[in-house]
């Protein structure tokens, strides 16, 4: 959705662990996206691209790890597996679905020197 | 290699942050609305701010790509307004909106209403530090909307269904619409209305003016918990007098 901001976010917050942590090139980074994340794996990378010009993680090379999408039903009272927000339950086939997990971003390792 | 485990949106989590508790520190409620351009938010929150009347502070932050139009329908309906113009920006961010709180200065206990870039995509993501997200859906579009848009209706708290007076020259279906709605989020809370007609306003009007209420009153609890600290600790340099 807004690739271009995240990946903006994801540069800022490589600067900030490199004066914090006292490195000054990244050369490879681990993206943890979860499946109900809402973003395009193949916009962002595009982005990063772009925006990590000229910057320590010029040219460095940025890996996606996929997070399943994970509800908790309201009807079954149980975990479930979601792929999208508006999944029924697998079990019940309800709609009384709660996202509790594969909707994060994060920035999870590094490769640096 | 170093291992770090951050969210990409830390930082706007920070600054949003950072305004939920500056506006919590003055008993201001804060509310994030969002829709898609066209959805009459601007309509509406000119008529909120008229028929919430002089004894209610309302303040509005305004986010669009250009122009500040939007501020000056607002300031017309008698509420100071501040407009940030995103340029490329989809959305608007925590940072933008704690700049605009500096200068805008609302008044303690009052309403801030911060109208979104209308766009149903980007602003889900982010938090700006208010109470609540409120998603304004008109019912010239489509009952489907929530479901097309499933990160937006699942970060939103409310749902406002605008423009309900043109219902009978439509086919949408109000139940369908709502039922979508709570197919991506089971908890949202619904309100028809129309700005135009009136229809529905009382119920929003009431809404909002017991969120305040609740918002004044977090503040002066928290005020009685310091002036009590205040107390205790003079009694205790009395006591060593």
């Amino acid at each position: 959705m807004h690739e271009m901001s995240l990946a903006e976010g994801i540069v800022q917050l490589l600067e900030d662990q490199a004066r914090a942590q006292d490195f000054s090139r990244v050369k490879q980074v681990w993206l943890s996206i979860g499946e109900l994340a809402g973003v395009e794996v193949e916009a962002l990378d595009f982005c990063l691209e772009v925006v990590s010009r000229n910057t320590l993680a010029d040219g460095a090379r940025f890996h996606f790890v996929r997070q399943p999408g994970e509800g908790w039903c309201l009807a079954c009272s149980q975990r479930v597996a979601v792929h999208a927000r508006f999944d029924a339950c697998p079990l019940c086939g309800k709609h009384q679905v709660q996202v509790t997990g594969g909707d994060e971003m994060r920035v999870s390792e590094l490769e640096v020197e | 290699m170093v291992k770090i485990e951050q969210d990409i949106l830390s930082k706007n989590d920070g600054y949003a942050a950072q305004n939920r508790q500056w506006l919590r520190d003055r008993g201001i409620f804060a509310l994030n609305l969002v829709s898609s351009p066209g959805s009459g938010k601007t309509t509406l929150l000119a008529e909120t701010i008229r028929q919430l009347g002089s004894d209610t502070l309302v303040y509005v932050v305004e986010g669009d790509q250009q122009t500040s139009n939007d501020a000056e329908r607002i300031r017309a309906a008698g509420a100071p307004a501040i407009q940030i113009n995103t340029g490329k920006g989809c959305h608007l961010d925590a940072h933008m909106v704690g700049q605009a709180l500096e200068q805008l200065n609302p008044a303690d206990d009052s309403l801030l209403l911060i109208e979104n870039v209308g766009n149903l995509v980007c602003p889900a993501a982010f938090d700006l530090g208010e109470a609540h997200k409120v998603a304004i859906l008109s019912v010239t579009e489509g009952e489907d909307k929530p479901l097309k848009y499933p990160d937006m209706f699942a970060a939103a708290d409310i749902m406002l269904l605008t423009k309900i007076d043109l219902l009978r020259h439509l086919d949408f279906d109000v139940d369908v619409c709502i039922a979508n709605a709570r197919r991506i989020n089971p908890k949202i809370k619904v309100l028809q209305l129309s700005s135009k007609s009136g229809d529905g306003m009382d119920l929003w009007i009431d809404w909002l003016l017991l969120e305040m209420n609740d918002a004044q009153l977090v503040k002066q609890r928290e005020v009685a918990r310091l002036r009590q600290q205040i107390a205790a600790l003079e009694q205790q340099l009395q006591e060593r007098r």
